[in-house]
């Protein structure tokens, strides 16, 4: 009796740690982007102000509408395109397919550093040089294999014979698809969507090589003003996107109930 | 409606022979069922006949138009699977609009329609239910409504009532051959239960490694068997191996077994008599016999299973185990170890062909 309390509180506690390991860095940054003091002084002093002048900074807004534009481009783009790849993958049986299937997985363990030069020298070589479309296209590149997993694991579970009954009663390919593939696996594309934004929003390498002084994402840009000098407009800025970004999440997993129900 | 015909049909996947030049043909409003081991070629049948895969050659035609290239959701089949294969996300009344939606049937026609196939299953107050919501019965008569609801030209069965407990299965069988009966379809029903196929089936089809070894009608099957594999797959069969002299074969202890059908086989050649459990009257050794034409034989009793109604006798004779089976008439019963005498009827016994 006496262990198994121990171990219960061993394990309340690893969870305290954890969470704090996790969350403390940005409720701290969340803090001190209201704060007065620009050189995190204690006690905190109360102010919206960075907020306000963040709403002034035009490089940074645009810049973040930048990296919103490209991620949800990026997502419809690699999220329509890798569930097409994952159907064609689970459904067809071609020459060179398991070669096409292990092609998948060195662009995710491939360092970004390394792509992005790549990326940068095929760009350059094949005239479409930096700015956006180049950074969409990378971003598109990279997000691609994650979707092909994510909805391919979900095919996985997929039982074939669904398929069958619906052709049997009379559904041509493109209702089996619709009516009763895709409702099956939108957990997988969720999710692998959600993957892809993600991809896409956090890049900061391949972004920081594609990307132009007038031309960039926010965190391209959140690391060039970091280098000009440290303002808590940045804390601000970052709180915003924690926020939004916190509450999608939560709102999916809510509505799609990830691994709850069958 | 319409009758089945599939004239030499075969099939390889590699170098395995699926199906190996199969003809049968199923009689418009008939129950037909196909009946084998695993990997006999039934399912392989069955599904070129739903038209989820193609001969690589032969003929098959539903309602006298050839189909054999035609895709499985051009053909107007309606197939009930294994595992019913609902589709997860919709209500079951929508799993039985499914087939009617796809065609662009009008809502209210859909909806009348599938209030009635629902009801023709007994299901008719679930429609707002989801399959996981349902027992295992209740959704093979999802899976059997929404296979009905489109009118197809055949319905066709793959092991479905496979998934079931033995009662439930009891209970569906008499259901679904009232369905059958009640709107007339052409059924052809994949098992491998020869029990259901003698229960269920006008005629039966039995497949063994992709071909067809014997077709009729379950009475005549079982009567008349004309393999050992035939005599042994569809029920119980004492098999007996020696040489043909006529109407009958000589044992290699020299004995005779007489039978009065079966196939003609010249004499001397090696043949085999097969002869039901059932038909065999098993007596106390010392009993007298009117040996008259009677097949008889000596043994002894090496075990029995008392199964209520009836007791199963295993008697050694000559190095073989012979299996009769006796009904519970309350007359006495032989112990283990006894010596026996069996007897039965040449009517009862069918001459095969060795193969």
């Amino acid at each position: 009796m006496a262990t198994t309390r121990i171990l219960e509180w061993v394990g309340r506690i690893y969870i305290v740690l954890l969470l704090a390991f996790l969350y403390l860095p940005i409720i701290i940054m969340a803090l001190m982007s209201f704060n007065a003091s620009p050189f995190y002084q204690l006690p905190l002093e109360w102010t919206t102000d960075w907020y306000a002048s963040l709403w002034q900074n035009d490089q940074l807004i645009a810049a973040t509408w930048n990296s919103i534009e490209i991620a949800v481009i990026t997502t419809i783009i690699s999220t329509v395109l890798g569930s097409m790849a994952s159907l064609a993958l689970y459904r067809y049986e071609f020459r060179g397919k398991k070669f096409l299937q292990a092609l998948l997985f060195p662009p995710i363990a491939i360092p970004w550093l390394i792509t992005g030069t790549a990326m940068l020298i095929f760009f350059f070589g094949i005239g479409i040089g930096r700015g956006l479309v180049a950074i969409l296209l990378g971003h598109v590149a990279l997000a691609l294999p994650y979707v092909i997993v994510v909805v391919s694991a979900r095919l996985q579970t997929f039982a074939p014979e669904l398929e069958e009954a619906a052709r049997s009663l009379g559904a041509n390919q493109w209702q089996v698809t619709n009516r009763v593939t895709l409702p099956w696996i939108m957990p997988g594309v969720i999710a692998g969507g959600l993957f892809a934004f993600a991809v896409s929003f956090d890049q900061f390498v391949v972004s920081y090589f594609l990307s132009t002084p007038g031309q960039t994402t926010l965190p391209v840009e959140i690391y060039a003003a970091i280098r000009k000098g440290f303002t808590p407009e940045i804390n601000a800025v970052s709180t915003i996107i924690i926020v939004v970004s916190m509450a999608l999440m939560l709102l999916t997993a809510r509505f799609f109930k990830f691994g709850g129900e069958k | 409606m319409a009758g089945v015909q599939v004239a030499n049909v075969s099939r390889s996947f590699g170098a395995h022979k699926a199906l190996d030049d199969v003809s049968i043909d199923f009689a418009d409003g008939g129950f037909y069922a196909l009946l084998g081991p695993s990997g006999s070629g039934k399912t392989t049948l069955l599904r070129q006949i739903a038209g989820f895969d193609f001969p690589d050659a032969g003929r098959i035609a539903i309602g006298g138009e050839s189909v054999e290239r035609v895709p499985v959701e051009k053909r107007r089949i309606g197939m009930v699977f294994q595992n019913y294969a609902l589709f997860p996300n919709m209500s079951v009344a929508d799993n039985v609009a499914f087939g009617l939606s796809v065609r662009g049937e009008p809502k209210a026609t859909i909806a009348v329609e599938v209030q009635r196939a629902l009801d023709l299953v007994q299901l008719g107050k679930l429609g707002g239910r989801r399959p996981h919501q349902l027992s295992g019965g209740q959704r093979q008569r999802v899976a059997l409504a929404r296979a009905i609801v489109t009118k197809p030209r055949v319905l066709l069965l793959d092991e479905p009532l496979g998934a079931l407990d033995k009662a439930l299965r009891v209970d569906m069988q008499i259901e679904l051959k009232r369905i059958q009966r009640e709107i007339g379809i052409t059924t052809i029903f994949v098992t491998h239960d020869q029990e259901e196929a003698l229960t269920m089936s006008d005629r039966i089809g039995i497949l063994r490694d992709g071909r067809l070894v014997q077709e009729g009608p379950p009475e005549e099957i079982y009567d008349r068997p004309q393999s050992e594999f035939a005599a042994t797959f569809l029920g119980d069969a004492n098999i007996f191996r020696g040489d043909a002299i006529g109407n009958g074969i000589k044992l290699p202890d020299g004995t005779t077994i007489n039978a009065a059908s079966g196939a003609s086989v010249p004499a001397g050649a090696k043949a085999s008599c097969a002869v039901r459990p059932e038909r065999i009257q098993i007596s106390a050794g010392t009993a007298k016999f009117d040996a008259g034409n009677a097949n008889t034989l000596k043994g002894q009793v090496s075990k029995r299973i008392f199964a209520g109604n009836n007791s199963t006798y295993f008697v050694e004779r000559d190095g073989q185990t012979l299996k009769v089976i006796v009904q519970n008439t309350g007359a006495e019963r032989l112990a283990e170890g006894e010596p026996v005498v069996l007897s039965w009827s040449p009517d009862s016994t069918v001459l095969i062909a060795a193969n």
